[in-house]
């Protein structure tokens, strides 16, 4: 197991040098530099000055260099428009966006894995077909339609929830006004995932309850119950989880479309700032931090594939 | 050949040969009622979409200041937006934008996936290892940054906007394609061509590329429908096709400022929207299970 963790973690630090150097690539390639440089209120000659103290006037293969080993003592730079540490700017924020996603993860996998079971139980009946039909809806609808129709329906119409941020102005505790305004983004944000995963655990529900042990199961007297949740359960929720890996991305690309509607103040908002502001030290930091919890979601992925199903072992 | 005297249920993912095995294979798909009312669908909105010039009522672009939220009425039946643009106008001909670059970013990512997932099956060894390494790796990351990022750095005309969605959009492909040419490599008419002396290049490309065209077609409809979803939250963003044409993501965007006192300009265009990606999910699921019964999973699109 730790040999394992061992050889993960080596590929998972190739994989980390491999994306910052493609996006430090791309970004740096970019026709016009960053929008401090391109303010109108900025003279050329200081323009200039300011470039020439960002490094940025070196060649980029330099420029990566130092950003590299700098990176890896874990200094990620300044922000250029915020001025403050990028490390400072993404650790403000990485809670909310956790606190986000980890919520619409949690309501998509609770939701669809009892939704997919009765559905495939209960297979071609009317709660199968209105659930199946609302997973085909689920995994269509765009993430930003939905959120808005969300506020014009419970902010605008009913006035129940409010339609943006995470607190309301100058109350700054109490979980109660947190949770008014997390209710909206994260059923939002859990949409898509409740979707998909919904789509699998009915189809691999299906699969397993066709298989010659549930029979045995079945003939030997089992209750119900102990034949679905401890024989055809545990099986199903082997395709289940590995899905799990390809929804984990999914899930913080929908988060950049969902903290914008919500002005949620996450990663996500702070990602298309970044990008459309040419920050280059946010955007490399962001990538970096992405990259990694991507590779820890699926390393965590991995790890409970092992203990669903003994026949597999890690390496 | 041989295949056809198999039942279709046996064989995997066999293409139904012939004019005998299409026609099963309409049956099967007409049994779906579902998937035939979103087929009529689709077909009608891309008509729409082909004569939108001559269709539209009203210029999209025309600016009518004076008559700014206009309600229904026989002249503007969807009403006008805020600056006195005719709403369904607007739809219709956004509706070109938004499936064109919906079909064309699809094209892209099932010619880039074709090729790598042929030349990972068909090499086999390092080839495959390092083309799958990378599929898989570009299926962990958060693509839609990636585009988003991509988009900011080097502008979004119409060109880069479809390049990023096909070039984020092809590992499902790669995938298909990959365990299609593997399948088919060992079989006779593979042997047989080579064994005449086929180079590489002709085997792959007539005999065992064209042998994955039903599985294509299947991760090409939901290919189409994930590429639609991924440019209008683009172009929601204000990373899309940029204003003055019409989409149906930018529409949306510019809705969403107004959605407190008019609610109803958001309705339109997240609806269309929702019904094309449906309408393609819905045909390629019943795609697949038409052309493999067997294989009613999920897809991972």
């Amino acid at each position: 197991m730790s040999r394992y963790l061992l050889v993960r973690a080596c590929q998972g630090a190739v994989l980390l040098l491999i994306v910052s150097a493609v996006i430090f690539l791309i970004v740096h390639s970019a026709p016009g530099g960053p929008a401090i440089l391109n303010n109108p209120d900025v003279d050329p000659h200081t323009a200039q000055a300011i470039a020439r103290d960002l490094g940025l006037t070196d060649p980029v293969p330099v420029q990566y260099a130092r950003w590299l080993g700098r990176a890896i003592r874990g200094n990620l730079g300044r922000s250029y428009q915020h001025q403050i540490p990028v490390v400072q700017l993404i650790a403000n924020r990485i809670p909310n966006t956790l606190i986000l996603t980890g919520t619409a993860l949690a309501l998509g996998v609770l939701a669809a894995i009892p939704l997919g079971v009765i559905s495939a139980v209960r297979r071609y009946s009317a709660v199968d077909y209105t659930a199946t039909v609302g997973a085909f809806i689920g995994v269509s609808i765009p993430t930003f339609w939905l959120g808005i129709m969300f506020i014009v329906l419970f902010s605008v119409t009913l006035g129940w929830l409010p339609s943006a941020g995470m607190r309301t102005a100058g109350v700054t505790t109490g979980a109660g006004d947190l949770l008014r305004h997390l209710i909206m983004p994260a059923v939002v944000l859990s949409t898509f995932p409740l979707a998909q995963l919904m789509r699998y655990a009915r189809s691999s529900m299906v699969e397993v309850l066709s298989q010659d042990y549930v029979r045995t199961a079945q003939a030997k007297g089992l209750s119900p119950w102990r034949v679905l949740g401890v024989h055809a359960l545990r099986n199903a929720l082997i395709p289940v989880v590995t899905v799990l890996g390809v929804i984990i991305p999914r899930l913080l690309s929908g988060a950049v479309i969902t903290e914008t509607i919500f002005a949620w103040p996450g990663l996500g908002r702070l990602a298309v700032d970044a990008a459309v502001t040419r920050d280059y030290p946010v955007i490399m930091g962001l990538t970096m931090t992405t990259a990694v919890l991507v590779i820890v979601c699926n390393l965590l992925t991995d790890v409970a594939y092992v203990s669903l199903d003994p026949r597999i072992s890690l390496r | 050949m041989a295949q056809d005297a198999i039942s279709p249920a046996l064989s995997p993912l066999a293409a139904p040969r012939g004019r005998g095995g299409l026609a099963v294979f309409w049956n099967r798909f007409r049994r779906n009622r579902l998937a035939v009312a979103a087929l009529g669908f689709l077909v009608a909105i891309h008509l729409v979409a082909l004569t939108a010039d001559a269709l539209a009522p009203h210029d999209p672009a025309a600016l009518d200041l004076l008559n700014q939220f206009a309600d229904v009425s026989r002249e503007h039946p969807l009403g006008t937006d805020e600056a006195g643009r005719d709403v369904l106008s607007r739809l219709i001909v956004g509706s070109r934008v938004s499936l064109a670059v919906g079909l064309l970013a699809m094209l892209v990512s099932v010619g880039v996936g074709s090729v790598i997932g042929a030349l990972a099956g068909f090499y086999g060894r390092m080839t495959d290892g390092i083309l799958m390494r990378m599929t898989d790796g570009m299926l962990t990351i958060p693509t839609f940054f990636l585009a988003l990022l991509v988009l900011a750095v080097f502008g979004s005309s119409l060109t880069n906007l479809i390049l990023v969605i096909g070039l984020t959009g092809w590992m499902v492909v790669a995938r298909v394609v990959r365990a299609e040419v593997l399948r088919t490599l060992p079989q006779e008419f593979v042997l047989a061509a080579r064994a005449v002396g086929a180079s590489d290049g002709r085997l792959l490309v007539r005999h065992v590329v064209p042998q994955a065209w039903a599985s294509v077609i299947v991760a090409a409809t939901l290919g189409v429908a994930h590429a639609i979803l991924v440019e209008s939250s683009l172009s929601y963003l204000g990373l899309g096709v940029q204003p003055p044409t019409p989409t149906w993501g930018n529409m949306l965007s510019g809705a969403q400022q107004y959605v407190w006192t008019k609610p109803h300009l958001a309705v339109y265009p997240g609806l269309l929207i929702m019904l094309c990606v449906l309408g393609y999910n819905v045909v390629g699921d019943a795609l697949r299970d038409a052309l493999d019964p067997r294989a009613s999973r999920a897809s991972i699109a």
